[in-house]
């Protein structure tokens, strides 16, 4: 067989490691975004920046340094955020962040090992993953964006859509019921479980650095507009309009039994702390067992 | 190392023990696995045996999610592994392709049973070796290597880590249920004398480091998680720095250097066994427990006066094209006895089918050849 095959292109090194550096560093927090990669890939009035910007903050709150932390995330709008990220990054397959984290987190302990990926990464595609980590309370903090849809494939419905809800994919309205994210990684051994919507950022940095020192499988769901994918469809507005339904339909409700934390945009929106408990983690037991010590050899 | 890892001496073992045992031996301290028959030997022997050498077992809720973990461990800086049989490989096929785009270094062992689907759970199949080269979706070049018995498991399974360490990739070890469950005299050599390959690691300061910039082996040297060097691992089309781009140019840079990682290193990297080929008008190729038979066939044929040599790959892949090219020209028949309906003798072809006839003697799977099935057919080819 001869092949023939394009001459490649070659890989210009010195303008790559000079890249935009004139411009990164104006803004106190560009420490901790990689230089060269803003502007990101999110469209106007998405909720990923408010997220990605509370999970700095809270690094930040707990000065936990960048080559101590490393985030994992799926695929998806919200899988894009690791990239952005100034640390130890993992963009891995749709659903597998959360097995990936896990292989990382057991061999790594001191590392602080963050999933921050989409509700349909997370609970459709890696549902099983996600309740097996959290059943084995792996040392693991999940952050689950939930914006009711499948953002970055153009606005498919999710499990976590809500019931009549139309979408690219349910165009006369869903007839499937939605999950209860909080209740579901509750049920499934989570040791720490809040809710948060992205109009609550100030609750939200201090909800991921309490998660940040609880050992075990925490989990925290933030609710964001998407107005591209799920808004528009819907009626609901730009990401602005958005946020006044979510200051208005909003009630925090801390302690509440999880299963009976409603989510509703057209009634209430119940947010806060739901657990907060404290269970040996795998590493605990492992240790404890094997009567060695679990970490590297 | 001497934490317990490398048991010096004599045993007498089954193979999946034995993959464990060189596991071990390489410096494995992470497994992530789900039972299966014939490889949940495997499994159980690391749980056993990790947590007292100072590494991580974790029995995973299914394949895809062990083989995601043990990326998630390597990049941690761990040597790590999984075992699995067909149904788990094929699950595990998804993040195959994650390791390869991401250039991860672990082994990924297969005790080959006879499918498709859960077919023959208990018994023997040789049918995944196509599957291993092409099962993941993309562009990629593939190590898998065939131990025939206990003793190679042991020492195959720890060129298989050094393999992926040095070539940056996940490696197969492609075995069977029959190599898998016999037991044979197994001999491990005091730790000193095992040869460990470690991955390179970045000798520039991360301001300067290009993380998936190949060296002159087209190998970029690997910073792990927590080691300063915030490098970005996607599954997506990156460039040398990591970074995802979604334009022909580099995925023409980085697909390219992935295949030929392996295309250009496969002489460093084939292991062949060849005996009785000096004169041989018929040659035999086997792998992995039919090469047990195969030997015995030729053996025969060979005290009978019949010109016939063995060819016995212990790397499957890659593939030795060079050598059966060389072949062909003076080797009149190959005859290729597998446990599948043609899957090394189709490479066989493609390499020499135009200038010596292939003969393909197959089983379907639960059974292995006997000598006398291979032994029948070279006699009717070497009159
Ligand atoms: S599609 Fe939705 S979630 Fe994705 S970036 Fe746009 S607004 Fe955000």
């Amino acid at each position: 067989m001869i092949r023939r095959v394009p001459p490649t292109e070659p890989f210009e090194v010195e303008r790559h490691l000079s890249k935009n550096e004139a411009l990164h560093g104006i803004h106190p927090d560009d420490t901790y975004l990689k230089p060269g990669r803003i502007p990101h890939i999110w469209c106007p009035g998405c909720g990923l920046g408010v997220v990605l910007n509370a999970y700095i903050q809270a690094l930040k709150a707990r000065e936990i340094p960048q080559d101590r932390a490393s985030v994992i995330s799926g695929i998806g709008c919200t899988g894009r955020a690791a990239g952005y990220l100034n640390m130890d990054t993992y963009h891995t397959t749709h659903g597998r962040a959360i097995p990936f984290a896990t292989g990382l987190s057991l061999i790594r302990p001191e590392l602080s090992v963050t999933v921050l990926s989409g509700d349909g990464d997370l609970f459709a595609i890696g549902g099983n993953h996600l309740i097996h980590a959290a059943r084995r309370n792996v040392n693991v903090k999940v952050i689950c964006v939930n914006n009711f849809n499948y953002g970055m494939t153009g606005g498919q419905s999710a499990p976590t859509t809500p019931l009549e809800a139309r979408t690219s994919t349910t165009p006369y309205g869903n007839v499937e019921h939605p999950f209860n994210l909080v209740s579901l990684a509750a049920a499934s051994g989570a040791v720490y479980v809040a809710r948060w919507t992205a109009f609550h950022a100030r609750f939200l940095v201090e909800s991921i650095s309490e998660a940040f020192m609880k050992p075990g499988f925490t989990f925290i769901e933030v609710i964001t507009p998407c107005p591209t994918g799920y808004n528009r469809p819907n009626k609901l507005g730009a990401g602005l309009d958005m946020m006044k339904l979510f200051r208005e339909k909003s009630e925090i409700h801390h302690g509440l039994d999880p299963n009976e934390a409603e989510l509703d945009l057209k009634r209430r929106i119940v947010v806060g702390k739901f657990v907060d408990l404290e269970k040996p983690t795998f590493a605990d037991g492992y240790e404890k067992l094997m009567n060695g010590d679990p970490k590297r050899a | 190392m001497n934490n317990g890892a490398v048991l010096t001496g004599e045993h007498f073992l089954n193979g999946d023990v034995a993959c464990a045992e060189g596991a071990l031996a390489a410096g494995c301290n992470f497994f992530a696995g789900y039972p299966i028959t014939p490889a949940t030997e495997v499994a159980e022997r690391m749980s056993r045996r990790l947590p007292k050498t100072g590494g991580i077992y974790i029995q995973m809720e299914d394949e895809i999610a062990s083989m995601a973990a043990i990326l998630g461990a390597s990049w941690g800086g761990a040597k790590a592994m999984t075992s699995t049989s067909g149904p788990g490989f094929s699950l595990m096929m998804e993040n195959i392709g994650l390791g390869m785009m991401t250039e991860t270094p672990c082994v990924l062992v297969n005790i080959m049973r006879a499918g498709p689907s859960t077919g023959l759970p208990t018994l023997v199949g040789q049918a995944d070796v196509m599957q291993a080269r092409w099962g993941s979706h993309g562009d990629y070049g593939v190590i898998a290597i065939s131990p025939a018995s206990v003793q190679e498991m042991f020492d195959l399974t720890i060129e298989a880590f050094n393999l992926s360490e040095q070539y940056r990739q996940p490696v197969f070890i492609l075995s069977d249920e029959v190599v898998g469950h016999m037991y044979e005299k197994l001999v491990i050599p005091p730790a000193e004398r095992i040869h460990r390959i470690e991955r390179r690691k970045p000798e520039k300061r991360p301001d300067e480091y290009v993380p998936f910039m190949g060296e002159e082996d087209l190998v970029p040297p690997m910073a792990c998680a927590g080691e300063g060097y915030r490098v970005h691992v996607t599954g997506l089309t990156h460039d040398e720095m990591g970074y995802p781009h979604m334009f022909h140019t580099t995925q023409e840079r980085l697909v390219r250097r992935l295949v030929d990682k392996i295309r250009l290193n496969a002489d460093k990297i084939i292991r062949l066994e060849s005996d009785f080929m000096e004169d041989a008008k018929v040659v035999v190729i086997a792998y992995g427990c039919v090469s047990r038979s195969a030997r015995e066939a030729v053996e025969r044929a060979r005290s009978k006066g019949l010109k016939v040599g063995m060819l016995r790959l212990i790397t499957v892949w890659p593939f030795p094209t060079k050598k059966l090219r060389e072949l062909a020209g003076r080797v009149e028949t190959f005859i290729i006895p597998e446990i599948n309906y043609g899957q090394v003798a189709y490479e066989v072809e493609r390499c020499a089918g135009d200038r010596a006839e292939i003969v393909q003697v197959g089983i379907m799977g639960g059974t292995v050849h006997s000598p006398e099935d291979i032994y029948d057919v070279i006699e009717e080819f070497a009159q």
